[in-house]
């Protein structure tokens, strides 16, 4: 058995009813790792079910050496924290009740508590979000609301933190500023972040995982697996590599 | 936010207290309390009874109105999306072209029998969709409808105008004793409700988003999904449908309290009894000795309300 200390996310022959197939791979408890493909290549599958949102799946998928079927939800939620591609409201939440959402994982009871005032108000002075705490999250710029979501995310204090796609919506200063950001992070914590941006995944992460067709195609340190045959396969594109990025020509 | 609970709770009591008061006939309170006749029976068997029930009423269509905008994260959600008032509405009719006198049973018995159903249809395995939810109130509420039609096109002269009378939706006093049972389950079941209040506020946003953060969001819909069916069920049961409460209420309280649901369900509570209080209270005083159904009321308050939201405070709303 691998040790507790030393993995995260173990998983073995796993699989789900669509886009994913026999997938088996072990996660350190810290660093930053990408998980790229083509479209509908399961990626969104994975992390929903690294997320404990996708069940039942097929094999076996622990964290912490314990099924994450098994574990109690809030249990989970405090250790485990999921960024969707984006968050589309349709009520008048402010920003500091988006971002204390977070902290259900550990209420006990109906109001919140100067601790999760405190976890909220760190979490947005991290993502720079403090300045709009009391506008309506719906009045944000897709980068901001971006920024607030992994601010809503970081409150829960995680272990682990699941990001699908987080630079969708980004220009290009804010999408390595998270970068940056989740590099930081990554020191301490386990970042696992969904991208279609090779150069992003080569210049940050610490390892990729590439997906095709819901089996792994390669997975390792971004020098060993962004190489230009597996791009071409995968990807359909002509890659060349210059150190920490690439071209392409289709 | 408990200010706000507060001032809506004064603003209730001041409805409830005058209320009783307007009328047709004139009465004195000292004299209604002293038992001197027709004071004391046009205040406690005639007003007080009905107010009460408006009170329960209009409160019960209100939480549940928030609930299932918020559950089915869609703002023009209201208490009759999900199909159960058409089945009480078909329960009732039926009742009504059978010459039963139980219409109000035959009515619950109607909702009941569309709660079972769409739940049954909503369910697959351990999951629960809002949106097949959604879905299949929609359908429900279309199939009752023509099952309304149909019965109302084969009804005599004085059914066809009982149907008419009962869809219009009405505040008639009722005995004590079925108030005191609606009391205990529409308080009961909204005080379950408000007590979900943090949960309610993750799952306005998403499914995945409730979930990842520790909610059970299958258990909270349905749970979610049954409180709203038997508060919206009861009340329509014995009042017939009355629209606009559950949609105009809590996007008025939105514009001022903001989306959080531990402000937004207890308020919603107090005024939306005080609204269809003061709502009864003018369909009986407004043409005095006629009386408006107070659906209609509502709906020729509550239209003209809702449409000048909609024109000033579309961007607050987000529609």
């Amino acid at each position: 058995m691998p040790d507790k200390k030393m993995t995260s996310f173990v998983a073995r022959q796993l699989g789900f009813a669509y886009g994913l197939y026999e997938a088996s791979f072990e996660f350190p408890a810290s660093g930053l790792i990408t998980v790229a493909g083509p479209n509908g290549a399961g990626k969104s599958t994975l992390l929903g079910i690294l997320a404990g949102l996708r069940s039942p799946y097929r094999g076996s998928c622990t964290y912490e050496s314990r099924e994450i079927r098994q574990w109690p939800k809030r249990e989970f939620a405090r250790r485990v924290a999921f960024l969707p591609q984006s968050v589309r409201l349709q009520f008048p939440f402010t920003v500091e009740e988006v971002v204390l959402m977070g902290r259900t994982p550990y209420a006990r009871g109906w109001f919140q508590t100067d601790e999760d005032r405190l976890a909220a108000e760190e979490s947005m002075t991290i993502t720079d979000t403090l300045a709009f705490r009391g506008r309506d999250f719906r009045s944000l710029s897709g980068g901001e609301a971006q920024r607030v979501i992994l601010a809503s995310a970081l409150t829960q204090r995680p272990e682990a933190l699941l990001l699908d796609e987080p630079a969708t919506h980004l220009d290009l200063r804010h999408q390595l500023s998270l970068y940056r950001l989740l590099g930081e992070l990554a020191k301490s914590l386990l970042v696992v972040a969904v991208t279609h941006d090779l150069n992003l995944a080569l210049q940050f992460s610490h390892r990729v995982m590439v997906l095709e067709d819901g089996r792994i195609a390669g997975d390792g340190t971004p020098q060993e697996v962004l190489n230009p045959p597996l791009i071409a396969r995968v990807f359909g594109v002509q890659a060349t590599v210059h150190g920490t990025w690439m071209t392409y020509e289709s | 936010m408990s200010r706000s609970v507060l001032l809506s709770a004064a603003v209730l009591v001041a409805v409830v207290i005058a209320a009783p008061l307007a009328g047709s006939s004139h009465i004195e309170l000292g004299r209604a309390f002293a038992g001197v006749s027709p004071d004391h029976e046009i205040f406690f068997y005639a007003r007080l009874p009905r107010v009460i029930l408006a009170l329960l009423g209009g409160a019960a269509l209100s939480v549940t109105g928030v609930l299932f905008q918020c559950m089915l994260r869609d703002p023009l959600a209201e208490p009759y999306t999900l199909g159960v008032s058409s089945g009480a509405s078909v329960g009732a009719v039926i009742a009504i072209c059978l010459g039963w006198r139980a219409t109000g049973v035959a009515s619950l018995a109607g909702a009941a029998l569309v709660l079972l159903m769409v739940l049954g249809m909503a369910v697959e395995g351990r999951r629960l969709s809002s949106f097949t939810l959604l879905l299949t109130g929609v359908t429900m509420n279309s199939m009752a409808f023509a099952v309304i039609l149909f019965l109302h096109n084969l009804a005599s002269f004085s059914q066809s105008f009982a149907i008419s009378r009962w869809l219009m939706g009405g505040l008639e006093a009722v005995e004590y004793s079925t108030l005191a049972w609606l009391a205990v389950v529409v308080v009961g079941v909204s005080a379950l409700v408000t007590a979900y209040a943090p949960q309610w506020n993750l799952l306005a946003v998403g499914d995945d988003w409730a979930a990842s953060r520790g909610v059970s969001t299958v258990r909270l819909t349905a749970m979610g999904y049954v409180a709203g069916s038997v508060l919206t069920g009861l009340v329509t049961s014995l009042t017939g449908p009355i629209g606009f409460v559950g949609l105009i209420v809590p996007h008025a309280l939105r514009l001022k309290l903001g989306a959080d649901h531990r402000a937004l369900l207890p308020c919603a509570f107090l005024l939306g009894g005080a609204f269809l209080v003061a709502c009864d209270t003018l369909s009986r005083t407004v043409i005095a000795p006629t009386e408006i159904p107070v659906g209609v009321l509502t709906a020729l308050c509550g239209g003209p309300f809702f449409l000048w939201l909609l024109k000033s405070r579309r961007r607050s709303l987000w529609l």
